[in-house]
């Protein structure tokens, strides 16, 4: 730093409570300067005994030495080194050997890895447009590659549900039972109490808007369309999704990461006719049974909300439901359960198939599964409204 | 040594100075203390009153039947797992000490190599190795990305793998890379658990041979538990025989071999191991 001629700089007098902490000394002799290391130079030393800020003034002593016309790197009297703490006097000098270096030989080795090493790369690539567009078109592959599986999928469903109509003993009758119980029966209640609530919610908010009017029993009607029609369908098909589906997804992506899959192919048990078909099965047979649960629960909790804003009598509300909402309904709604019952299945397993045999892809898997199935079940719901727009209202 | 990565280090090791061992000083000094340690799952006795030391500079090889609690010894001296009774010193320091300070310093001065290398599957190669070090928050990024490389190099991964992802890797550099992390801070101790599993045999050589060479360059004391009688022939400077719920013994294999017990019976002088054996015979520089 200066050019005194026993200078004790500043890191030196900051760490000198430690008596091993990494020190420097200049010297000024007859024929040059000699810098004079001393302490221990090691990671567990220099993060530990110096503060953050001496570590940085040492590292800034050691940048302004490396100024220092005619100086003598003397290091023979540091008591431990590591690889870091030669890196310190290595970016000192500009990322390459102090010289003339005094050194002790067992110390040397850590120079001698520092010389061997190579640069590290560059993070990232540089962003053309050329890279812009191969990522793009990246995207528009990989949507390409979803889709055509996703159709081989939905073929190999066909032929498999082809097989197990020709021969109906020899179907995977339990495991069709296993998973309506799991995706079906155990749903039963959360997606009562969604249901409950959305009822409670509706009911009680549309309760204060139609009484203004003078409309209170409209809120029987109301209720029916909105939650026969559209509200209990949608609300259990995105509570399976995220249920059922992601469970989906996470079983046969475990089965492919543990090769249980691979062990099912070769022990010629085909995994679309055992592991798939039966969960799309039991999804087309419970999410309708799901829905009609869902509405009997959301026209409850409707009606108990109905009673305590409007004072409407529970029986008013049953008698009055039959005309208000037209059975055309209740009939789309089923239908659209066993379409979305389908879809949630079939998403689900073609995620769980394509999850790659490491863990980080079974995360993003089960993320995208659930993702895509809930979305796959709106735009099937709307293309429901667009088709019978003219049925049931 | 002959094996292409492990030939880096080699060039490495050639460049230090020749008997590196000579000069640094093997003082007896003990890194790991157990003692008087009893370890039960429910009624199962696994660990009866075991005591072990391990001296600085030992390369000390576990080893026992399956269900001897090698793996659940190895994390008890990491305290990832409290003993029943009994307690652990590593570096003089009790595990189940109250200064969570102290605990932290200690941390920082070993490295642990897990059975599946446990990187970090969000991050990328560089940042798996450069974490430890960020979490000092002291160095400056300069340094972290020279050390970081450094590491890659001496266990033998080229710079362009650097920005990989673990997924991206196979088993072999899974555990090299594994290796640099838990020699980012430049560790005086490694717990190497099963560092030879699941590679092949060239692979699992020139593992071995890159885990002699940095004991001998760095100065390591090195704890592992291993299966691999290859890897314990050549490189254990001591070898733990964990049997009937005791250290049986803790000495050089060859004293361990003339031990009349029916489990070293079994597991040193079985046909696998004869076949060992005489591999080391034929080729007996590699000791």
């Amino acid at each position: 730093m200066n050019t005194s001629t026993t200078a004790t700089d500043h890191a030196a007098v900051q760490s000198g409570v430690h008596a091993h902490a990494p020190a420097l000394a200049l010297m000024r002799t007859a024929a040059g300067s000699v810098l004079a290391a001393t302490g221990r130079w090691n990671v567990h030393t220099m993060s530990h005994d110096l503060v953050p800020a001496a570590l940085r003034g040492l590292r800034a002593t050691l940048a302004a030495h490396a100024r220092t016309p005619n100086l003598t790197w003397d290091l023979t009297a540091v008591e431990t080194m590591d690889h870091v703490g030669a890196l310190m006097f290595w970016r000192a000098c500009g990322g390459k050997r102090p010289a003339p270096l005094l050194l002790n030989p067992e110390h040397e080795a850590f120079f001698a890895n520092l010389a061997n090493s190579e640069a590290a790369p560059d993070r990232r690539a540089a962003v053309t447009l050329r890279t812009l567009f191969e990522a793009a078109g990246t995207r528009v592959f990989l949507f390409g590659d979803h889709l055509t599986g996703f159709v081989r999928l939905l073929g190999q469903i066909v032929l498999d549900v082809g097989r197990f109509a020709r021969a109906p003993l020899a179907g995977p009758w339990r495991e069709i039972s296993a998973n309506l119980y799991r995706s079906g029966a155990q749903a039963l209640g959360i997606t009562a109490l969604v249901g409950f609530l959305i009822g409670i919610v509706l009911s009680y908010l549309s309760a204060r808007q139609l009484k203004q009017f003078g409309a209170d029993i409209f809120i029987v009607d109301l209720l029916g369309v909105a939650v026969i029609r559209e509200l209990g369908p949608v609300l259990a098909a995105i509570l399976v999704a995220g249920r059922s589906g992601s469970a989906m997804t996470a079983a046969l992506g475990v089965m492919r990461v543990t090769e249980e899959l691979d062990a099912l192919t070769v022990m010629g048990i085909p995994h679309g006719f055992r592991l798939i078909m039966p969960k799309v099965i039991a999804l087309a047979c419970a999410m309708p049974l799901l829905i009609l649960w869902t509405d009997a629960v959301a026209l409850f909790g409707g009606m108990v909300a109905a009673k305590l804003q409007l004072d409407l009598s529970i029986s008013y509300f049953f008698g009055a439901l039959p005309n208000a909402v037209k059975i055309a309904n209740l009939w789309i709604g089923l239908g659209k359960g066993i379409v979305f019952g389908i879809l949630i299945a079939l998403v689900s397993c073609h995620f769980g198939l394509r999850i790659e045999p490491n863990t980080e892809s079974l995360g993003q898997g089960t993320t995208s599964s659930v993702v895509a199935s809930i979305t796959v079940v709106i735009i099937a719901d709307a293309i429901f409204a667009i088709a019978f727009s003219n049925t049931g209202i | 040594m002959s094996t292409a990565p492990a030939a880096t280090v080699g060039e490495f090791a050639a460049a230090a100075v020749p008997q590196a061992h000579s000069v640094r000083d093997w003082d007896g000094v003990n890194i790991i203390e157990i003692e008087g340690l009893w370890t039960r799952f429910g009624e199962h006795i696994v660990h009866k009153d075991v005591n072990l030391t391990v001296k600085r500079g030992d390369i000390l090889s576990l080893v026992g039947g399956s269900g001897a609690g090698k793996t659940t010894m190895l994390r008890q001296m990491l305290g990832l797992e409290t003993p029943h009774q009994g307690h652990i010193k590593v570096f003089g320091q009790r595990l189940d000490s109250k200064d969570k300070h102290a605990l932290q310093a200690l941390r920082n001065r070993w490295g642990v190599l897990f059975q599946q290398g446990a990187l970090y599957s969000a991050l990328p190669v560089f940042d798996n190795i450069a974490l430890p070090l960020r979490e000092l928050k002291c160095f400056d990024e300069d340094i972290i990305r020279d050390a970081v490389m450094l590491k890659l190099q001496m266990v033998g991964i080229e710079g362009r793998h650097a920005f990989k992802m673990p997924s991206d890797l196979s088993g072999g550099m899974i555990k090299r890379i594994a290796l640099a992390r838990a020699l980012a801070l430049e560790p005086e101790l490694i717990f190497l658990d099963e560092p030879t599993a699941g590679l092949d045999p060239d692979r699992s050589d020139s593992f071995v041979a890159l885990i002699r060479d940095l004991h001998r360059e760095l100065g390591l004391t090195v704890v592992m538990v291993t299966h691999d009688l290859d890897t314990l022939f050549e490189i254990s400077t001591t070898v733990a025989v964990l049997a009937d719920q005791k250290v049986l013994i803790n000495a050089p294999v060859r004293e361990v071999i003339a031990v009349p017990h029916p489990f070293i019976k079994k597991f040193f002088l079985g046909e696998r191991a004869q076949r060992a054996i005489e591999v080391i015979r034929e080729y007996p520089f590699v000791i």
